[in-house]
């Protein structure tokens, strides 16, 4: 095992794919950076943040292509490279661009098997960047997984620490569907010990970190940093809790949540994304409609409220979930 | 005299033929009640596919269009297969899964047609991107209608080309109408051709309805492509002659334009005219492959009307590749 920050656990992930097969590229805004600079400088910027960083030096500009500002010929290049048998990797700088880019998306990459009687795969990687906390605004925080976990076609990924986030990328790039891999900013710089050599996760399996009796707790992405505070911070009060960090919404590992629900007979979901159609009421709903039995109290589910993410910084601080409001989430579900 | 020998004008001639009476079919089957969805017919617009396609092989790829039984056809995929999947057949082309709008054929290098406008351009770029990195000077096509130049995902498309000096043609076919509207109207700059220059790559403006005028600027564009020296564009003025999809009152269209480009702009009697005005191919021969597409068409019809719809259990097959 080594410490390593998630930003690094993503760039050895990036290394070791781009070894083992040189039909993986990777293309998007400044994932290189600095071409037509006047320092001349290459690899200014290894991706915004730093995750793409040294890739070009080792695998060329055939394969690290920066490309203009332009999100959808971003994606639909890399679904129609992955069409003719490639293996890319789209960068979508921040999520929230998304927006600029959905046909590509969710008419064409995510659609292509299906429509095409299953004669065509589209194994494409889109790697965004999501999340608030660091005062960027209502366009460049959003965590919108949601919007695309809806999508048949479509795997998504939201990974929550840096092993994870390293054998969770291996596993997409490796994979032959359209995944969405979600990063959020604020979890670039935390360490977490990777497994040394060949580090796979497999997709649709739900990682457990803590293990209770109490309540089931399921968070997602960063929020699983904030639910292990909060439950951690219980112990002292009697109360023990599962954790789920489901790690791929799509596929949704439902057995370990239904598992757990079925000892616990408590629920409470934490989602960064605004409460309406959201991962967290998603899961509810699934929960509702097929494990109703186990439930012995209302599920709870903590979220953004129904807003865009605010800039300043009281304003962002309340708009996200934070260890507070998760451990008075569970102590009410517990306590009744 | 054109250059083509008779093998290849035959060739030529076989596929626009083969694109018409498929299409002229299938409005009449469309009529009957016999075909579900929305259809959109190639029908006027020949000369354009195939003195595109009579350029590439297999191992060439092309993004297609809403409009794209002609692409399909041009490209060599099985007209009986296309039939079949037009009809919701289990063993069409695409499993009856796609339908008119979403054929593809790969081994064919046939990529898919859509029907999103402006949704192939930058999936043939990225495609350009896999064939540029093979190494082995094949080639991508982007299809296009007019209403196409005017999506900003073309815009990004050819520029992401020009800046990546792709293998990569973006053919716009201007049959007059976007829809419902005049490109007169739609179309801001003086015509497409110029506004692809605009991004940066040489652009030729031919008479679509001459296969001649297309294969020629195609092939220069080829050249250029092949040989890495990145990628070019060509607008071709056609028409078509029906409506923007089946069932379309054309209500924008002046009466009596569709009989005057019938009679006048009609690519396949243009083609045979100077065929035989040359003396390269008989009205005879023309006659002769006449005759066995017009029997191609008829049991293609048969086929796919007699062939099973697709089982309920493949509902939720394919959605991805793993699970």
């Amino acid at each position: 095992m080594t410490e390593t920050t998630f930003r690094q656990a993503l760039n050895d992930a990036l290394f070791e794919e781009m070894r083992r097969d040189d039909r993986v590229i990777i293309l998007g805004e400044d994932v290189s950076g600095g071409a037509g600079g006047s320092s001349g400088e290459r690899d200014a910027s290894g991706g915004i943040f730093g995750v793409s960083k040294g890739l070009i030096f080792e695998f060329g500009e055939d394969r690290v292509i920066d490309t203009p500002i332009s999100e959808s010929a971003i994606i639909g290049a890399g679904a129609g490279a992955a069409l003719a048998g490639l293996r890319p990797i789209s960068e979508i700088m921040f999520a929230d661009f998304v927006g600029v880019c959905m046909d590509q998306i969710y008419n064409q990459a995510a659609k292509f098997r299906y429509m095409f009687g299953g004669k065509a795969s589209c194994p494409l990687v889109i790697r965004t960047a999501m999340g608030a906390g660091m005062n960027m605004g209502a366009q460049h925080s959003q965590t919108i997984y949601p919007i695309l976990t809806g999508v048949p076609g479509l795997k998504i990924v939201v990974p929550s620490n840096a092993a994870d986030a390293k054998g969770l990328l291996k596993t997409a790039i490796r994979d032959d569907d359209p995944v969405v891999f979600f990063e959020h900013k604020a979890l670039y710089n935390r360490k977490a010990e990777v497994p040394e050599g060949e580090h796979l996760v497999p997709f649709g399996e739900a990682a457990m970190p803590r293990e209770g009796d109490d309540c089931t707790v399921i968070a997602i992405g960063r929020m699983v940093v904030f639910a292990e505070k909060a439950i951690d911070g219980l112990s002292e009060s009697g109360i023990s809790c599962d954790l789920i960090d489901p790690r791929t919404l799509s596929p949704l590992d439902t057995e370990t949540i239904f598992e757990s629900l079925e000892h616990t007979g408590r629920l409470v979901i934490v989602d960064e994304s605004p409460p309406r159609c959201s991962a967290a009421s998603d899961i509810a709903g699934i929960v509702a409609s097929e494990a109703f039995g186990s439930l012995r109290a209302p599920i709870k589910l903590v979220t953004a409220p129904h807003a865009p993410v605010p800039f300043a910084r009281e304003l962002e601080r309340a708009y996200m979930p934070g260890p507070g409001d998760i451990a008075a989430a569970i102590e009410e579900v517990v306590r009744g | 005299m054109t250059n083509l020998d008779k093998e290849a004008l035959l060739g030529a001639y076989r596929r626009m033929k083969t694109i018409r009476e498929f299409e002229e079919r299938l409005h009449l089957e469309i009529q009957q009640g016999q075909i579900a969805g929305f259809t959109h017919l190639y029908s006027g617009q020949e000369a354009v596919a195939v003195g595109v396609c009579d350029h590439l092989s297999d191992d060439d790829l092309i993004a297609s269009t809403h409009r794209g039984h002609g692409h399909c056809i041009a490209k060599g995929c099985d007209v009986i297969g296309m039939m079949k999947e037009i009809y919701g057949r289990a063993d069409g082309l695409c499993n009856g899964k796609g339908g008119s709008m979403h054929i593809a054929d790969f081994d064919k290098g046939m990529l898919g047609a859509n029907a999103i406008v402006g949704g192939g351009p930058p999936l043939a770029t990225g495609a350009a991107i896999a064939t540029r990195n093979a190494g082995k000077g094949h080639i991508t096509v982007s299809f296009g209608g007019d209403g196409s130049c005017n999506q900003g995902t073309v815009f990004e498309a050819m520029n992401l080309a020009v800046v990546l000096k792709l293998p990569t043609i973006f053919v716009f076919e201007d049959n007059g109408y976007s829809e419902h509207t005049g490109v007169s109207y739609a179309v801001g700059s003086k015509d497409i051709a110029s506004r692809c220059r605009g991004f940066g790559m040489p652009a030729a403006k031919v008479n679509g309805d001459d296969y001649f005028d297309v294969y020629d600027a195609m092939g220069e564009a080829v050249v250029r492509a092949r040989s890495g020296q990145g990628p070019s564009a060509l607008e071709c003025t056609t028409t078509r002659f029906f409506g923007h999809f089946e069932g379309d009152p054309q209500r924008y269209r002046a009466k009596g334009e569709v009989e005057e480009h019938r009679e006048n702009r009609d690519c396949l009697k243009i083609f045979a005219a100077r065929v035989v005005r040359e003396g390269t191919l008989s009205a005879d021969e023309l006659a002769a492959v006449d005759a066995e597409v017009l029997a191609l068409i008829d049991r293609a019809v048969g086929e796919a009307q007699a062939a099973p719809p697709p089982s309920i259990d493949e509902l939720t097959t394919d959605v991805y590749s793993s699970y």
